[in-house]
């Protein structure tokens, strides 16, 4: 038992005596409480009068938002719809780490089987990605929910699909951390491994997601993307607002989806980088 | 106290590609001494101590410790303690933390981190980020790295580079002592003379081959011996020699005779009538034995 908990312990200990952990998540809180703050203030504002239709000048864009029924969800699921840049980020440099910084070689002195530090390695990462599921949540839920009663609507906080929709927001979290794992033994290369998760997240998956709602079977294979089957796991998100009847994997498909891309990408940079000689 | 095993290379190769890094290189390192492993840089010694490591994979042969591949050995740390020359540190990680990280890997007690710490002389710098290290202190916090499991078996590379003379001391002496503890000790560098004061056996490579190993004191006898005699004629001592049909080169302190007796070349000066003003046999430096014998792999 020893031979997993002491690399798996040894890796928390990696992420948490570096400085990297506490600034993603506080920038990630920072990043999500302004998102769904501000939503619910927006929503909230709407909903209590507070602020008309009219007044935002966008062709009766509120009326839409109140017909979509659970908002408060909506709000919440940004913890991971929007956030789950940072447990990509965080799990990618904790390998491209390594290899940067040539970290691998007392690593593999000490742990000399290189598959079981790789599996210590995607085991930290799935738990600290939940923490930063949790820290998201915090901000998506606390402050989302706050602001929502303040303008004295339901925050849903007594509804069990809400707490359901956390859990698996949590998941998400971890999942995605694990597939920055796989990421960085994938593309060793530090700067390399940071532009790709930033212009895949940010940018080259939102067009490809929109793209493939143009025809039935673009539909289908882009309900594969892996930000698409994270939202189906989670089970809301504000993609869903810019195309309605996108297709969508059911819960425990986009959480399988998401596995299969973080164990491929992982299984592959095993090959590709891991095993190599470390000169 | 920690017994050393028996290092052992057998017929261990690395190919990169189409260069032969290291090519059928056997020897072995006993316990109980201090080993130099030298060669020029880019001889092969840091891919031969990589491979003994298990960091880099042999493209064929093996290299064990007590029998025992690197990857084999049920305690790592415990058994081999290795400093490479490459600085392995995350920088923004403190001294004690990167050590911690490994105790924890290696299941070996906290408490080792202060103890190896203070061994190196790095104890008032536990907790400062690593990135402020010169290279001294890096190559004393990989030395620290090393002893982390109290180990039998030392292997160093180049560790003293970067050292300042009273670190250079210091290693020496603490070298010395690990050997005498009766730990195998095996330390690379590519200069004799930065070893020679501590090294009891040499092994010397040369593009990736083995060109000599045994204890220091065999290198003495590589390299014949030559005669230096000068006189104030020096134009009557050179038609001497001519003579006498003894090859000489002209040196900056005198004729450099390449015959290793004195008696003889000071018997010829004398039956012509010569006066000397210097006689005297050089015996070549270990440094220069070191360095022909580096020089010969050329043509191997």
């Amino acid at each position: 038992m020893n031979l997993i908990l002491r690399p798996v312990a040894a890796e928390f200990s990696k992420i948490l005596t570096t400085r990297m952990w506490w600034i993603l998540a506080l920038v990630l809180f920072g990043y999500i409480t302004l998102l769904a703050g501000g939503l619910a203030a927006l929503f909230g504002g709407l909903d209590s009068g507070a602020i008309t239709p009219d007044a935002m000048n966008a062709g009766g864009g509120g009326a839409d938002l109140t017909s979509l029924g659970s908002v408060p969800l909506l709000i919440y699921s940004f913890a991971s719809s929007v956030g789950y840049v940072f447990p990509v980020l965080l799990g990618a440099l904790a390998t491209t780490g390594e290899f940067r910084h040539q970290t691998l070689t007392p690593t593999f002195l000490a742990t000399p089987k290189r598959g079981r530090v790789l599996g210590a390695k995607t085991i930290a990462l799935f738990v600290v990605g939940a923490a930063l599921g949790v820290v998201g949540l915090a901000a998506s839920v606390g402050v989302g929910a706050l602001v929502l009663g303040g303008f004295g609507v339901d925050p849903l906080l007594a509804d069990g699909e809400t707490w359901a929709l956390i859990g698996r927001t949590v998941l998400a979290m971890a999942l995605w951390a694990v597939i920055g794992v796989g990421l960085g033994v994938l593309v060793p290369s530090q700067v390399a491994s940071i532009v790709i998760v930033l212009a895949f997240t940010q940018f080259v998956e939102p067009l490809l997601r929109f793209a493939a709602t143009f025809t039935e079977v673009t539909a289908d294979i882009g309900k594969f993307l892996p930000g698409a089957a994270s939202d189906a796991l989670v089970g809301e998100s504000f993609y869903a607002l810019t195309s309605p009847g996108m297709a969508v994997l059911t819960s425990w498909q986009g959480g399988l989806v998401l596995l299969a891309y973080g164990l491929a990408a992982t299984v592959g940079g095993y090959f590709i980088s891991w095993k190599r000689d470390v000169t | 106290m920690p017994i050393g095993a028996v290092i052992e290379f057998t017929s261990i190769t690395k190919k990169f590609g189409q260069v032969t890094a290291v090519n059928d290189l056997s020897f072995t390192v006993e316990p109980g001494r201090v080993t130099g492993f030298l060669g020029p840089n880019g001889a092969g010694k840091t891919t031969t101590l990589r491979m003994l490591l298990g960091l880099v994979a042999p493209t064929s042969g093996t290299a064990t410790f007590g029998g025992l591949r690197y990857r084999d050995l049920p305690r790592p740390l415990h058994t081999v303690g290795a400093a490479l020359e490459a600085a392995s540190f995350h920088p923004g990680r403190t001294a004690a933390h990167h050590l911690g990280v490994y105790t924890i890997a290696a299941g070996i007690p906290r408490t080792r981190v202060a103890e190896v710490l203070h061994t190196v002389g790095l104890a008032e710098h536990a907790s400062q980020r690593v990135g402020g290290y010169s290279l001294g202190m890096r190559q004393r916090l990989g030395l620290a790295y090393s002893l982390l499991g109290d180990p039998g078996v030392l292997v160093l590379d180049e560790p003293i580079n970067g050292l300042d003379p009273e670190g250079i001391k210091w290693i020496r002496g603490f070298l010395s002592s690990m050997a005498a503890e009766g730990r195998t000790v095996l330390v690379s560098s590519h200069l004799l003379s930065e070893v020679q004061q501590s090294v009891d056996d040499v092994i010397i490579i040369a593009k990736g081959e083995l060109v000599h190993s045994g204890p220091l004191s065999s290198l003495d006898t590589n390299i014949a011996p030559q005669v230096i005699v000068d006189s104030p004629d020096r134009d009557a001592l050179i038609a001497a020699l001519t003579e006498a049909g003894l090859p000489f080169t002209s040196g900056r302190t005198g004729l450099i005779v390449a015959v290793p007796d004195p008696g003889r070349v000071g018997h010829i000066a004398f039956a012509a009538g010569v006066e000397l003003n210097a006689l005297h046999r050089q015996k070549a430096g270990l440094e220069e034995s070191f360095l022909a014998l580096v020089e010969g792999g050329d043509s191997l």
